[in-house]
């Protein structure tokens, strides 16, 4: 996924988005905006970005989790199996990111990429709903993807490439 | 265990991530959809799903309710056949079904009563609220005639309630979209072009090479087409320029960010006049062939050179040269945007009137990237009788002021409603649709002295808000996820029609406000202009002299039209505008008849005294003014809103970031509630920022009652357009109180 924040308005129509196609509970989310300010007035800058799981090459909550319920999915997606979920919230510490949550039925829940509906062919419904259209979604092993082409094309950065995760999802700056 | 994170996480560290150029990652999404699904994750179901409009602001994006085999409302998605949405809502539209699901929603009439001596409202059945309503109406026509009703409307309802007070007898029907928004800015573009710029707006800002914003927030105020279409400009380069005290999130995206001195935006809209003109830059052509005053312009903006702009608007004379050269070079690809809320300093025709000059001059109106022709489609009217002619109207009490307003000013139908000695034209009742109006109107003496001395006031909403408190009679409306509605017809690039039909039924004794002015009318006894049992019939009907039906549009949602007339002007025509003359009014001899500037000038407003600050307000976009505060849905984006205060103020004060304040204004008017401190260099040091709607004070808003300020309790000093009546609001200074203050110090 890659997110332009020349674009992001922060609006927050993502986590609203994703709260309604994946039922989560009112007070949890799945997706989050951060707006960092950077400089003194008045040569200040301020960049806006939708925040989620990044579905980690290297993800320390698969590696940490003792059940299993937290693993890689086809086409590398990190999914949290609920029925194995005891939890323990052993991955929740792990995540860099703070992408996970409890949820209040005992299990811990995060992005899934929307995977319900990537299968369906349909994009997920946080970049299907974004009024900028500022996030795209698809498959990074096809060069002919509108995704390669824009990484090609474009500066981008990741989120705390320091922790060695491989966030696999891409900020264009 | 239950952690539960923040849910926007600000912060205001450095950016953390560094950049890595170029490169692709190896990552794929899997294609195989043989896979077995993991647990906890559903593919999608099969759910029924409804056509739509959203209601949670005025822009009514067409849209998709998505209904579970259980009834329950899942999701609301956008319909990707209209131009006003694309398929995609903003977040509250995403987030609407919060309206339908509200816990604290209005569920039956109340009828206010007197008990032991104390007011309170009993619940009622809709018979006897009805009959109550017609019974005081009827006294009201007999006493003073028809004409002393009122209605005060926000949104769809409001149709059928204009449409019940016609039929009665009275056109006293307002709106504070006018006077307290857009009224300034529709009259200043009216006397230039001869018309405004309608809403949706009609620039043409996916196409634009260069962007003027003054003072507007594309993308905190979440006008959807105008965002998705700012969005698509900066991905083809356009050139944004953002004047504003504060970095606003289209400042934060803008090559030129013009942080003004507030209150002096004319003379920076003069100065650019004049670099256009003095340096030759204007658009010749355009102006010898559509314009006319343009030597009087010229002569006008003589003095008003960058230097001169400079020590008003703190701006630097460079600066405001090469930003009007951009707009130079983009012309006539350029918009300098209208804006919307435009009710600021009292003198806003005239900036409105400035805006509107700047684009005659560079030639926007009528070509690609700039303001284009919109096309509407016409839907006949459902037949009725003719309306009574009224025997007076608003224009007759306002003895001679606010002659270039083209709609009712609702500060003069509440000046209209307060008895005074010889008062030969008085208003005994309101009817309230969709508007709160105790926190849209500013002015709140007047209002609660008019409110005391009604013999009804009627509001119907879906929501206890504020003014429900004031009634006699309050009637629950279903939201706009129950109902049929109007239909939608739009004039923009596209003409389109849209339609609304109820997903689920009413929850508890709701209704639509289509019902209840018809039962309100046939209890008057204008049954006859009410001739048909279901709006269904009448939506029918409409549809069906078109060519269409509401079979069909029950399928489809949203219907395009192909246009007739062209978008831009065309190459070689003769183009009249809309005005007397056919010409853009440089010079407005129609304001110089009526004895008022025919061109505009730049006048000194009141500044801030040592520790107060201007109260600059604006909007979230998770938020529909005071509508959403309550909305479940919506409140964990933004559960209050916080005093923006620059690092140097917090300093001098001693304010901590998140610390509560409570604000005071120049005329001692505390706030009812505490505010949070956010410190940050996205604003001037001689202004603080609240975002409007919060700070509510009705205890039935369980969520929203005591969340952050309200701004307008805070805006006591109004500044009156002469004009067109607009109320100008930004004249107010506010200064921080740290501890809590006595309680007797609240109002
Ligand atoms: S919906 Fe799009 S513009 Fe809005 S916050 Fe999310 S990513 Fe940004
Ligand atoms: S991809 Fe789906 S689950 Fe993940 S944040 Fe977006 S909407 Fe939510
Ligand atoms: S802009 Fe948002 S709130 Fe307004 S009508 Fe569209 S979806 Fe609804």
């Amino acid at each position: 996924m890659a997110i332009d924040t020349r674009k992001c308005v922060g609006c927050s129509d993502c986590v609203v988005a994703c709260q309604t196609e994946n039922n989560v509970p009112v007070g949890f989310c799945r997706d989050w905006v951060v707006e960092v300010v950077d400089g003194t007035y008045p040569n200040v800058s301020i960049e806006l970005r939708s925040e989620r799981c990044n579905h980690c090459d290297n993800s320390p909550c698969v590696r940490c989790c003792p059940t299993g319920a937290s693993h890689f999915e086809d086409g590398g997606i990190v999914l949290v199996e609920h029925n194995k979920c005891i939890g323990c919230g052993a991955c929740i510490e792990a995540c860099p990111y703070d992408a996970r949550y409890s949820h209040p039925d005992g299990y811990v829940d995060k992005c899934t990429f929307c995977i319900h509906r990537v299968r369906e062919g349909k994009n997920p419904a946080c970049v299907s709903v974004c009024p900028t259209r500022c996030m795209h979604f698809g498959d990074l092993d096809d060069p002919n993807s509108e995704i390669v082409n824009i990484l090609k094309n474009r500066k981008f950065k990741s989120l705390a490439p320091e922790a060695g995760t491989k966030p696999q999802i891409f900020y264009l700056v | 265990m239950h952690t539960r994170r923040n849910f926007i996480k600000i912060s205001s560290i450095g950016i953390g991530a560094t950049a890595i150029t170029g490169g692709v990652v190896k990552w794929a999404v899997g294609s195989s959809s043989s896979q077995k699904l993991s647990g906890g994750i559903k593919s999608s179901p099969i759910w029924k799903k409804f056509p739509t409009y959203c209601e949670v602001c005025f822009w009514k994006c067409a849209g998709w309710d998505y209904v579970t085999e259980d009834g329950q409302i899942q999701k609301i998605i956008g319909n990707n056949d209209d131009p006003q949405c694309n398929g995609r809502l903003c977040p509250r539209g995403t987030g609407g079904v919060g309206m339908f699901s509200d816990p604290d929603r209005l569920k039956t009439p109340l009828i206010r009563v007197s008990k032991n001596g104390e007011q309170t409202y009993r619940e009622a059945s809709w018979d006897e609220a009805l009959d109550f309503i017609a019974k005081k109406m009827k006294e009201i026509a007999e006493k003073h005639g028809p004409e002393s009703m009122a209605l005060f409307n926000h949104g769809s309802s409001g149709k059928y309630f204009t449409h019940l007070l016609n039929a009665y007898g009275s056109n006293n029907v307002a709106a504070p979209s006018f006077a307290q928004c857009r009224g300034p800015r529709d009259t200043g573009f009216d006397l230039t072009f001869g018309e405004s710029v309608s809403s949706p707006e009609v620039t043409d800002i996916r196409d634009t090479r260069c962007l003027v914003l003054i003072g507007s927030h594309i993308g905190e105020n979440m006008h959807n087409g105008q965002v998705q279409e700012m969005s698509e400009a900066i991905d083809k380069g356009a050139v944004i320029i953002t004047v504003d005290p504060r970095l606003s999130t289209a400042a934060s995206k803008s090559k030129y960010w013009m942080p003004i001195k507030p209150s002096t935006d004319i003379a920076l809209l003069l100065a650019w006049i004049h670099v256009l003109i003095y340096d030759d830059i204007y658009n010749k052509e355009y102006v010898a062939k559509y314009a006319e005053g343009f030597n009087e312009l010229k002569e006008h903006v003589k003095d008003y050179t960058p230097e001169w702009a400079y020590g008003i608007t703190t701006l630097k004379p460079e600066l405001i040269r090469n930003t009007a050269r951009e707009m130079a070079n983009a012309a006539p690809s350029v918009i300098i945007h209208p804006g919307r809320h435009t009710s600021w300093y009292g003198d806003d025709v005239q900036r409105s009137r400035a805006m509107a000059i700047l684009n005659g001059l560079l030639g926007s109106w009528g070509n690609r990237g700039g303001i284009f022709f919109k096309e509407g489609f016409k839907i006949p009217e459902f037949p009725h009788p003719e309306y009574p002619k009224p025997a007076w109207s608003w224009q007759d009490t306002l003895n001679g002021r606010y002659q270039f307003a083209k709609e009712a000013v609702t500060n003069t139908i509440i000046e209209a409603s307060i008895p005074e000695e010889g008062k030969e034209h008085i208003i005994k009742g309101w009817i309230v649709s969709g508007t709160n109006l105790v926190v849209s109107i500013p002015l709140k003496e007047q209002l609660m002295k008019a409110m005391q001395s009604l013999d009804l006031l009627v509001v119907v909403d879906t929501m206890p808000m504020e003014i429900t408190g004031f009634a006699d009679v309050v009637l629950p409306e279903c939201t706009y996820l129950e109902r049929y509605d109007d239909l939608r017809a739009t004039a923009h690039r596209e003409p389109t029609l849209a339609l609304r039909m109820p997903a689920v039924e009413p929850l508890y004794e709701t209704k639509p406000a289509w019902w209840i002015s018809k039962q309100i009318g046939e209890r008057l006894g204008l049954g006859a202009f009410y001739n048909y049992t279901d709006l269904k019939e009448v939506l029918d009907w409409q549809l069906k002299q078109v060519g269409l039906s509401l079979t069909e549009m029950e399928r489809i949602g949203v219907k395009k039209f192909a246009r007739k007339t062209p978008v831009y002007i065309e190459p070689g025509s003769d183009h009249q505008f809309k005005t007397a003359s056919g010409k853009i009014q440089l010079c407005a001899h129609e304001l110089e008849a009526a004895g008022f500037d025919p061109m505009p000038k730049y006048t000194a407003h009141a500044q801030p005294e040592d520790g107060f600050y201007r109260l600059i307000y604006g909007r979230a976009p998770m938020h529909t003014f005071s509508r959403t505060a309550n909305n479940r849905n919506l409140v964990a984006l933004m559960p209050e809103n916080a005093v923006w205060v620059n690092p140097q103020v917090a300093e001098l004060w001693g304010l901590k970031k998140d610390q509560y304040v409570w604000l005071k204004n120049q005329d001692g008017v505390i706030s009812n509630f505490s505010v949070k401190v956010r410190v940050t260099e996205r604003i001037r040091w001689d202004s603080v920022y609240i975002v409007h709607g919060f700070g509510h004070h009705h205890k039935p808003l369980t969520y929203a009652f005591g969340r952050g300020v309200n701004d307008t309790e805070l805006i006591t000093s109004i500044k009156i357009d002469p004009i067109m009546g607009g109320t100008g609001m930004r004249g107010n200074f506010v200064t921080f109180i740290k501890d809590k203050p006595k309680q007797e110090a609240k109002s």
